[in-house]
């Protein structure tokens, strides 16, 4: 899978932090503007795909550091806490909470049950991506 | 009540922790459960037969109108009384019986699974949640049936067991629907009094027969009898449980259940007597021509239900309290039996009555019980059997029809009675000594103290009947009554009549016929090959057709092609969306086509191009190629139509694909061959059928508007309710956030599909 290819290997170097945060900030900016889980999800699984041609699987393995199908599992569980607080509240299953927190010097930060759940998705389309390609990858060899 | 339910269920979650710290007195420990039970049933009593009925409602599914609400009446309570307290001296037993066997602990789960699943069927009030615990025993007995899961028997049994049992709930449950709607509703304290309005309903026939289905296969009547005695692989604590007060009990419950409701109409009767007598007689029929010890005991369980479902069909005041009392005379002397046949097993290893014989003087005690019990099963006096019996035949000679088909089957049934109890309380005890597998010794007190205390009570109740029935039977009996208490009472003593005289021929007669049980039996060696024709023949060849016929139709729909997958499933949809349109007269909406800009005229353009360039190129790449740039216009106009999202989402996605094909084209052999010109042509016809049904369908949303749109709600709350100016993300984690999860649950199931297929395939090669 190695494509012995300088530019791209120290492209990937730099590039891979960059679209991880860059995940990041679609993953929280999502609920006001373009973005949200399943997007941000796609891209860090695709900056771990680029960094997977421009490496090799176990040097993407180990910069993801988990089994992407843990991260299904995770995912998945995650998804379905976040629905269960509202329960505690007499409301329907996936009914969204939401909290406000004063942070001194950042100031009011909103935490809800609606992030927990697009983290879930978030961690979910990763796993899916990574299992896939990694898989087929593999199988190559 | 609920928690008296669920506490079963509850414990037998933790029994393998309990069984684990409590070892070899884990039985016991477990049956405190049971017997607490047994008193709180108990605690109903006097407030039973002061003629109260206790109804307690849980809201369970309040949208869906189904509760777990709970009905206690005479009859219910006698069920419950019954379930918790063999059930206590089962679990004893069986701590000791199965002592040291590697999975004990799940035996517990199960076996306290069942009994809640038992209790909540026997005294749920919404017919739904009585399913739903009926098919619970189904599913628990499954289990129990094949507690020896290494054995293929075993299995066997049990898998016919469940499918007998879960076909007839099938049935059962568009019965109860239909009764539900009938009745006006679900509960059934409302339906047991609104019992002329189900009976005159026109669907009250086909209601009736589903019912039935249900009831007969689930307790076993002719022609479903044959899955009960080839339950008996199951271990004999479970056995004797399913034998004396549950399961098989339960259809029995069923019938008595709905008797106000269903009961008293000449179908009822006809098919209820007939039925039942015919399963009575072949029941006794087949247990006197068996040897092994379960066996003999099972065959004559069938009887014992025959007769129930006899009784109630009959339906008159004297049969309905004869039937509560054969339920409660066949519950104490039949799972004292079969604990018996266990302990002759355990402690002699007999499991054939041909293998034993005057085992009297080794097993004292045991012997005594096994006596005792068996003068009940064969109705002599003083035992509760007895006055079973002569209320039964009375009933019977009184009946509103049929009465000398009844009276010719119930006596034969009688006498044949007779010779089986001879076989069980005779056949092991006296006579001449016989070697068993085992040297045999006398039952450990956990093992026979449940028959000791079952027989006994069928003597007490036997001598003094009038404790029985003031106890609980006349208020069960009033309950089957429809609320109207019986003009019957119970004693020993009736006077020189029809039905003693049936009595002490039967007597006299079945000991006879058991001093030549060994003849007779030769005799009747014809009863295997005619057993060949019987039902259980018909379920083997239905079996035999179901595999056939899924065999088949994978092999016809899965070919294993994916084109052909394809090629079913855009066909099927566009058929399916066809027809609909058609049936609903959806028709498109006018094409405008001067609306259309320049900008969007080159992206169709573009897009029409990739398309043809997909289908025409000679190479794999590139199609694919072609299809990426296909995807990125569907992006482009995602964005021009400002679903920011969306387009993004299908760039990324489109990336992503392109990268995963040629991860897979490396592993592709080249086009060895292009399509002939027959098959191009075809597929294109099914490409033009799909791409025409999407096609149709969008056009006509134009012409749906008449539907309010949500999208209007879905931007106004937004902000307010969603916290969120993104309104397709508010949408996809917060308004439908089910939704979402059910796709990201697809999406990984997808991706361990993928998993397991390239990797398992690898491990396979090597």
């Amino acid at each position: 899978m190695n494509m012995h290819s300088l530019i791209l290997r120290t492209a990937g170097h730099f590039l891979l932090p960059l679209l991880l945060l860059f995940s990041l900030f679609l993953l929280f900016r999502g609920h006001n503007e373009p973005g949200g889980g399943f997007i941000a999800g796609l891209v860090a699984g695709a900056a771990i795909v680029l960094y997977l041609f421009s490496m090799d699987i176990a040097a993407a393995r180990r910069v993801l550091g988990i089994d992407p199908r843990s991260l299904l599992g995770g995912g998945m569980t995650l998804a379905v806490l976040s629905g269960v607080p509202g329960i505690f509240r007499g409301q329907a299953f996936f009914t969204a909470q939401w909290w406000e927190l004063a942070m001194p010097g950042i100031g009011k930060i909103k935490l809800s049950t609606v992030l927990l759940f697009d983290v879930g998705v978030y961690l979910v389309v990763i796993g899916a991506v990574l299992t896939i390609m990694l898989t087929l990858a593999e199988a190559e060899d | 009540m609920l928690y008296a339910i669920l506490s079963t269920f509850v414990l037998a979650a933790f029994s393998p922790w309990v069984h684990r710290l409590a070892g070899r007195h884990s039985g016991w420990v477990l049956a405190l459960l049971p017997a607490a039970l047994f008193v709180y049933f108990a605690s109903f009593l006097p407030a039973i037969n002061a003629g109260e009925t206790v109804v307690i409602v849980t809201p369970w599914m309040p949208g869906l109108d189904i509760q777990l609400s709970f009905l206690v009446d005479g009859l219910s309570l006698l069920f419950a009384l019954l379930i918790s307290g063999i059930g206590f001296f089962i679990i004893s037993y069986a701590g000791r019986y199965l002592e040291g066997e590697r999975d004990l602990g799940r035996f517990y789960v199960v076996m306290l699974s069942f009994m809640g699943s038992m209790l909540g069927l026997v005294l749920a009030d919404n017919l739904i949640a009585m399913f739903v615990f009926w098919e619970l025993t189904s599913v628990t007995s499954y289990l129990l049936i094949g507690y020896n899961h290494e054995d293929l028997k075993a299995r066997k049994a049990a898998l016919q067991g469940l499918i007998v049992t879960v076909g007839g709930g099938l049935a059962l449950l568009a019965g109860i629907v239909m009764l539900a709607t009938a009745g006006g509703s679900y509960e059934l304290s409302e339906i047991l009094n609104s019992g002329d309005a189900v009976r005159e309903h026109a669907w009250y026939l086909p209601m009736l027969i589903l019912i039935l289905l249900g009831a007969f296969t689930k307790s076993a009547q002719v022609p479903f009898h044959f899955w009960l005695p080839n339950a008996m692989a199951a271990p004999t604590p479970v056995s004797a449980y399913l034998h004396s007060a549950t399961m098989v009990k339960a259809g029995v419950y069923l019938l008595a259940r709905l008797n106000p409701a269903l009961g008293g109409t000449e179908v009822w009767f006809t098919v209820l007597a007939l039925v039942g007598a015919v399963t009575m007689f072949l029941g006794v029929f087949l247990s006197f021509r068996s040897t092994g010890i379960k066996s003999v005991l099972a065959y004559s369980t069938v009887m014992a239900l025959g007769t129930l479902t006899m009784l109630i069909g009959i339906g008159t005041e004297t049969a309905l309290l004869a039937a509560m009392t054969f339920l409660l005379a066949h519950s104490l002397y039949k799972g004292a039996l079969f604990l018996i046949a266990g302990i002759l097993d355990h402690e002699a290893g007999a499991k054939d009555f041909l293998q034993t014989g005057g085992l009297r003087g080794a097993l004292p005690i045991t012997s005594t019980v096994a006596m005792l019990a068996a003068l009940s099963l064969a109705g002599v006096v003083p035992m509760l059997g007895f006055v079973a019996k002569e209320g039964m035949l009375e009933s019977v000679l009184e009946a509103p029809g049929l009465v000398p088909v009844l009276t010719l089957l119930a006596s034969v049934s009688a006498i044949l009675g007779v010779a089986v109890a001879a076989i069980v309380g005779i056949r092991p005890w006296f006579g001449p000594r016989v070697e068993t597998p085992k040297s045999p010794h006398e039952a450990p007190p956990a093992l026979i103290a449940g028959p000791m205390v079952m027989a006994s009570l069928g003597l007490v109740f036997g001598l003094g009947p009038g404790l029985a029935d003031v106890g609980i039977l006349a208020a069960a009996a009033r309950a089957v009554n429809g609320g109207v208490p019986v003009d019957a009472y119970l004693s020993l003593w009736h006077g020189l009549n029809w039905p003693l005289a049936i009595s002490a021929l039967a007597l006299v007669a079945g000991l006879l016929l058991y001093s030549r049980w060994d003849r007779v039996r030769a005799l009747l060696a014809w009863v295997d090959i005619a057993a060949r024709f019987g039902p259980e023949r018909g379920y083997e060849r239905m079996m035999d057709g179901i595999v056939r016929i899924s065999d088949w139709q994978t092999r016809l729909l899965q070919s294993g092609y994916l084109r052909y997958y394809i090629m079913f499933i855009v066909l099927a949809t566009a058929a399916m969306v066809g027809v609909t349109a058609q049936i609903y007269d959806v028709s498109a909406g006018p094409l405008r086509l001067q609306d259309l800009r320049f900008y969007e005229l080159v992206i169709v353009a573009v897009m029409g191009a990739s398309a043809l360039f997909a289908v025409l190129s000679r190479s794999r790449l590139g199609a694919v190629a072609a299809l990426g740039s296909f995807g990125f216009t569907v992006a482009l106009t995602y964005v021009m139509f400002s679903a920011a999202d969306v387009g993004i989402t299908q760039i990324l996605v489109e990336t992503l694909t392109v990268i995963l094909l040629v991860l897979v084209l490396f592993r592709l052999p080249g086009f060895l061959g292009l399509s002939p010109r027959l098959i191009k042509f075809r597929d294109a016809l099914v490409a033009l059928a799909g791409g025409g049904m999407v096609m149709l369908l969008l056009l006509s949303t134009h012409n749906a508007q008449e539907i309010p749109s949500i999208a209007r709600y879905f931007i106004e709350e937004a902000v307010p309710s969603g916290h969120g100016r993104n309104v397709v993300n508010v949408i996809l984690v917060d308004f439908r956030a089910l939704d979402t999860l059910g796709e990201i649950f697809v999406l990984a199931l997808a991706a361990v599909g993928v998993y397991a297929m390239i990797r398992f395939r690898a491990e396979d090669r090597k």
